[in-house]
């Protein structure tokens, strides 16, 4: 399967280390890549796979250690001389232009003069040979983040690179999309090509990787053969200590629950040019259950969670019931007042406002439901009950902070989810809608998210989680829907759905359609 | 027949320095920047392209440094948002008022001088074509510039590769420091650029339209050619049209004070001040067509990690 | 070649908060010495007269109180509307329309006197200011433009329309052709607060009573707290359920109000009469104070003070040494752009390549994960 290994490797780092201010992203880490190789970086969020790929492909300057190509020593100074070098990178988080074709998003990272024509030309053949067809001419803005990823993938293809990074790349994909990308990294392989998978999904690198190397806090920790391991073993290695499994005890008496959550009929036209569709989208949730929606990015969450929340009004008010009651026409604090509370996708910006202090947060979503505590009469904030509230909220949820009351943006990504999280479950809601509860959060923060989400499920109340990460979806979930394309499939329960059925719907094929059976890792 | 030349004419030196301080401006907020200070660069412009052809007896001269005070001054600007990532608001607005306070103190001992004026282009035998003689061949230089300029950006924007880059910055700078592009060499660039047209504009006013200076003569010009930019969706030959439409209102309403019509004079004058409101209003209202064309990134301060 | 590099803080830099406006003002200090130098006058001289003379005596005081008192009225609306992020540029224009409004009553029904005609006056100037600043509040919401250049177009129409008036209709009959209206009455001149120690009047008990009420409302009340989040994260502020709409009309119709309060109590106070110019541009330069004062009532008060200083500066140096009494103008922009800079050190440290100029006060530890972009 690997090509020959000549002797020497293509990519050699000694000690390379990073240092922002106190923290210590990458810390002295070695790897080798030979030519031929599909090489693994794995470790958890946060662990400094980024930091480390950012330096290989030079748009950070490492502090100290080297990096040998080819046998010969490099400082890579900027990405134009990595891809100079033959290294090329397709980002985690694209950098696209919306405004522009494909073609000329990928004329502008090429550095030669050529007419885009012909740049348009040679990225549709390119692209068509790989399996990973694209129309040149097509707006960026009007494709799917599949799509778009095509055209980060052939734009790095086109300079003929030998090692091609690739940041999570399986995350924005179907599992069909995914096995389709599978293909093309082992047809470059068989070119002798090499590749640096990053990736925390731990059968996929299993399936397609020929060594791995784990990090954890900006160290390695392990030098491996994936497929010599188990997934258990390679987890641990990421990880650390056992991580706490989730438990989800079973539901008792769910079929005579009261569905606590109604969604009826709920239809909206795009808002933007941009935006997606909601197309008669029906569900309930019942007291006691955790309903999951799958699906890819960009297939109408942001959408389905804005209508939902109340950020956007429906025309019909019985759209969208909480707790028996229409709340279609009423906004975010209305339903707020009737039991539900709201996490969305977004923490910075969306979720929490950024350089307002922790207990200034919490007023975000709570000036309104908890009586006269917050906000007394006239409209004085009490700030000494949000302080004490807020406090409260960090100890619950474990989370980390630097100063006594620190502005939200000061927080890690996990820190921050922890404090929303707990800002909401703080109120024991009846209803509670969560988009995307873990993404960007390291694993043992994720695990006490999912945990409570659970538990507050468990203790009588309604929960609704949008995600993107299918095996969250698996642990969390007592049924499974798929939202595509605006239009949301019957809750699957959980002892019927697989990942097969699942990738189906959210890769937009009818229930009941047959299509090839994949074999699951 | 001569008339009705002549108000073309008229309406053309209007025209002019709003569609050249809004070509400038079209080609900042195409990279992403938003510089409120086209007032203030405009103004610096008109006093220094006064001053310095009153004191060397050359319009020439008076123009290059026109030019130069608008491209210097918007320096300013550039340090202050590219290198500082102040508020690019507040910035503009603060380069307006210096800009206006400084060509006041500057100019205090012009005020009433006699100026120098550029000479019209004379080409014997084409300029005194009737009718169109002088409309295409007669008028001052600075016209010429003026559409030379706005089809050199519209070459330059769509079909050069360095325009590309240009707009790819607009859209998304995020984007294109990871590509690796030089955002902040480009903004500075643009806004020296900006700043250079906006200044032209003055020293236009101040050397063509009415060859004296006048404390705040630009009266409120340059945020007309900011609704221009906005107007024309940043794409450059509807800012010539938005240009030549907001000529004939300025220079109409003159013409009809002239006249003598029966309306208060002041209600003539505020007429291009609320034919601006009114023409944004119609281009804010459909969303569509102003997200579809706004540079995405337009007026955010981008400070790159490193 | 030299490269300034921003390196963004974990968080706001509480030192430079208060710090930043005093390091402005002392490198307006020394730019302002060039600037003197240059013109070919001794520095010291030029700003003993220019900042200490003016002050000396009490009536100079109160001058400085009749100019600071429109300023900081001003600033304080526009303060909350720049911290909602909405650009209102047109003060100056509500300040001429709250003129108008509340003049009605002494031009159009002189012979209506006693207590009331002034308390009316006042309200009628909110009112005007309030509805004039209504009209691009209106088009934003309705109609998404910007307002920053409606807000503007409208100071050029109020102008034209206050020349209008006092040249035509509301012109005195009896005032030998001068464009101005008659001069208002007893009852409808604001008063003066210590009439004989100086010409101070209500206006600037007016300016001190808002700010301080402004400052209650942005610091402890749940609608200040509104208008910081819409401010610095719109989305955010809808996901709490704060609507933007109504906090546009609100941020516009508040400093309308106090714009228009401004120009009325100018122009019964200062003026007695209504002319074709009643402002020297307070609502551009309060536009100033409000930055300088960092957007806080209680700073916008000693900023409004400083501002009304150089005023006076300026026409003291004019009168003392003949240099152009725009230099005062020169010097509120000099003060503007160092302030916006040094508000820079207070998100970011500079770092000059090569060169470490890094404060390590408030260097906050950071958590495990790196402050990339890398997750969101």
């Amino acid at each position: 399967m690997s090509a020959n290994h000549d002797g020497a490797n293509l990519l050699e780092v000694r000690g390379l280390t990073k240092i922002f201010g106190t923290l210590t992203a990458c810390d002295h880490i070695d790897l080798n890549i030979a030519k031929g190789e599909i090489h693994a970086l794995l470790g958890e969020n946060g662990a400094g796979k980024s930091t480390l790929v950012k330096m290989l492909f030079g748009s950070l300057e490492p502090n100290s250690g080297e990096i040998f190509w080819n046998g010969q020593a490099v400082r890579i100074t900027s990405p134009g001389a990595a891809k100079k070098l033959g290294i090329g990178m397709v980002f985690q988080h694209f950098s696209l232009f919306e405004a522009l074709t494909a073609a000329e998003n990928i004329a502008l990272s090429l550095d030669d003069g050529s007419p885009i024509s012909s740049i348009a030309a040679k990225a549709r053949a390119l692209s068509y040979s790989y399996g990973l067809p694209l129309d040149p001419d097509s707006l960026v803005g009007d494709l799917s983040v599949g799509e778009r990823q095509r055209i980060e993938i052939i734009r790095c293809l086109l300079q003929t690179p030998q090692l091609i990074i690739l940041d999570e790349p399986t995350s924005v994909l179907t599992p069909q999309e995914a096995d389709k990308l599978f293909e093309t990294l082992e047809r470059l392989r068989s070119e002798g090509k090499s590749i640096l998978y990053i990736s925390h999904r731990l059968e996929e690198v299993k399936r397609i990787c020929d060594r791995a190397t784990v990090l954890r806090h900006g160290k390695v920790v392990g030098h491996c053969n994936p497929r010599e391991e188990t997934a258990a073993s390679l987890a641990r290695m990421m990880v650390g200590n056992e991580v706490q499994a989730v438990v989800r005890a079973p539901v008792d008496g769910i079929e005579t629950a009261q569905p606590l959550l109604e969604i009826r009929g709920l239809t909206r036209k795009p808002a933007t040019p941009f935006s997606i569709p909601l197309k008669n989208i029906s569900l309930n949730v019942r007291a006691g259950e955790v309903i999951g929606i799958a699906g890819v990015a960009g297939n109408g969450q942001g959408e389905f969670f804005e209508s939902v929340s109340g950020e956007v009004l429906q025309q019909d008010a019985a759209s969208v019931r909480i707790r028996g009651k229409d709340a279609g026409g009423l906004t975010i604090t209305g339903r707020r007042l009737l039991g539900a509370a709201f996490v969305p996708e977004e923490r910075l910006g969306h979720g929490a406002a950024p350089r307002m202090k922790l207990s200034e947060n919490l007023l975000l979503s709570r000036h309104a439901t908890d009586g006269k505590a917050f906000v007394g009469a006239g409209g004085m904030v009490k700030s000494g009950a949000i302080y004490a509230a807020s406090q409260r909220i960090i100890e619950a949820m474990d989370v980390r902070k630097s100063a006594p009351d620190p502005e939200a943006a000061a927080l890690s990504g996990g820190n921050l989810q922890k404090f929303i999280v707990g800002r909401e479950l703080d109120r024991r809601p009846s209803v509670m809608v969560v988009n995307q509860p873990t993404w960007g959060v390291d694993a043992g923060a994720a695990a006490h998210i999912r945990q409570a989400l659970i538990e507050l499920s468990r203790s009588g109340s309604a929960v609704l989680v949008i995600s993107q990460d299918l095996d969250e979806l698996f642990e969390i979930s007592d049924a499974i829907a798929v939202l595509h394309n605006g239009e949301l499939s019957k809750p699957m329960p959980i002892a019927e759905a697989t990942f097969e059925k699942v990738g189906l719907l959210m890769g937009g094929a009818e229930p009941g359609h047959a299509e090839h059976t994949l074999e699951t890792a | 027949m001569d008339i009705t030349v002549n108000i073309l004419l008229t309406i053309a030196t209007a025209a002019t320095p709003l569609l050249i301080a809004a070509i400038g401006e079209l080609v900042v907020e195409r990279s992403g920047v938003l510089n409120l200070g086209v007032e203030g660069m405009m103004i610096m412009g008109a006093v220094g392209g006064f001053g310095a052809g009153y004191l060397t007896g050359s319009p020439w001269i008076g123009l290059l440094a026109a030019i130069a005070m608008g491209a210097l001054f918007s320096l300013l600007f550039a340090v202050m948002t590219l290198s500082l990532a102040t508020n690019q608001v507040a910035t503009g607005l603060s380069l307006t008022l210096l800009g206006l306070g400084l060509s006041g103190m500057i100019g205090t001992s012009f005020v009433g001088q006699p100026g120098v004026r550029l000479p019209n282009l004379d080409i014997p035998g084409l300029s005194s074509i009737p009718v169109v003689g002088k409309l295409l061949f007669g008028q001052d230089p600075v016209f010429y510039i003026s559409i030379v300029l706005t089809a050199a950006v519209m070459w330059f924007l769509f079909k050069t590769r360095t325009g590309l880059t240009l707009r790819s910055i607009g859209d998304s700078h995020t984007s294109a420091h990871a590509l690796g592009i030089k955002v902040i060499r480009y903004r500075y660039l643009a806004v020296i650029f900006g700043g250079a047209c906006a200044g032209l504009a003055g020293g236009h006013l101040s050397l063509v339209y009415t060859p004296q200076w006048v404390e705040n003569m630009t009266a409120g010009r340059g945020w007309i050619a900011l609704a221009l930019v906005v107007f024309a969706s940043w794409r450059p030959w509807r800012v010539l049209a938005g240009a030549y439409i907001f000529g004939a209102v300025w220079i109409g309403q003159l013409h009809a004070q002239a006249f003598g019509i029966p309306v208060p004079s002041q209600m003539l004058s505020s007429l291009p001040y609320l034919a601006t409101v009114v023409v944004l209003v119609l281009i804010s209202r459909n969303k569509r067509l102003t997200m579809m064309n706004t540079p995405a990134s337009l007026g955010q301060p981008f400070v790159p990690d490193r | 070649m030299m490269r300034l590099e921003l390196v963004k803080r974990p968080q706001r830099s509480a030192l430079f908060s208060a710090l930043s406006p005093f390091i402005a003002f002392a490198l307006t200090i020394i730019a302002g010495a060039v600037l003197f130098a240059l013109l070919g006058v001794n520095p010291l001289t030029a700003f003993r007269i220019y900042f200490v003379e003016p002050v000396s005596q009490v009536w100079q005081l109160h001058e400085l109180a009749i100019k600071a008192a429109p300023l900081i009225l001003i600033a304080v609306g526009l303060s909350v509307c720049y911290k909602a992020n909405i650009w209102n540029i047109g003060a100056e224009g509500q300040f001429i329309f709250g003129a108008i409004f509340g003049s009605a009553i002494p031009v159009l029904f002189p012979q209506f006197e006693g207590p009331l005609v002034l308390p009316l006056m006042l309200l009628l100037g909110m009112v005007g200011g309030a509805a004039y600043a209504a009209i691009p509040a209106f088009l934003k919401t309705r109609f998404n433009t910007n307002e920053i250049l409606t807000s503007l177009m409208l100071v050029y129409v109020a102008q034209l329309f206050l020349d209008w008036l006092v040249r035509g209709p509301w012109r005195d009959p009896q005032g030998h052709g001068f464009p101005q209206t008659i001069q208002f009455g007893d009852s409808a001149v604001l008063p003066e607060l210590m009439p004989d120690a100086g010409r101070a009047n209500w206006g600037f008990v007016f300016a001190l009573v808002a700010a301080l009420l402004i400052w209650i409302l942005m610091g402890r009340m749940l609608k200040g707290f509104e208008v910081r989040v819409l401010g610095s994260s719109p989305r955010a502020g809808r996901f709490a359920g704060f609507g933007l709409s109504r906090m546009v009309f609100f941020a516009f119709l508040l400093s309308g109000a106090l714009a228009g309060l401004a120009g009325i109590s100018e122009v019964s106070g200062a003026i007695g009469q209504l002319q074709p110019v009643i402002s020297p541009g307070y609502g551009f330069t309060a536009i100033i104070v409000a930055f300088l004062g960092r957007l806080n009532p209680l700073g916008i008060i000693a900023a409004g003070l400083v501002l009304a200083l150089t005023y006076l500066g300026g026409e003291a140096v004019q009168s003392a040494l003949g240099i152009s009494d725009k230099v005062a103008r020169v010097f509120q922009g000099m003060l503007l752009f160092f302030v916006l800079g040094c508000d820079t050190l207070i998100h970011y440290r500079i770092r000059l390549i090569g060169l470490a100029l890094t404060k390590q006060e408030g260097a906050a530890k950071l958590d495990a994960a790196p402050k990339l972009k890398e997750a969101r």
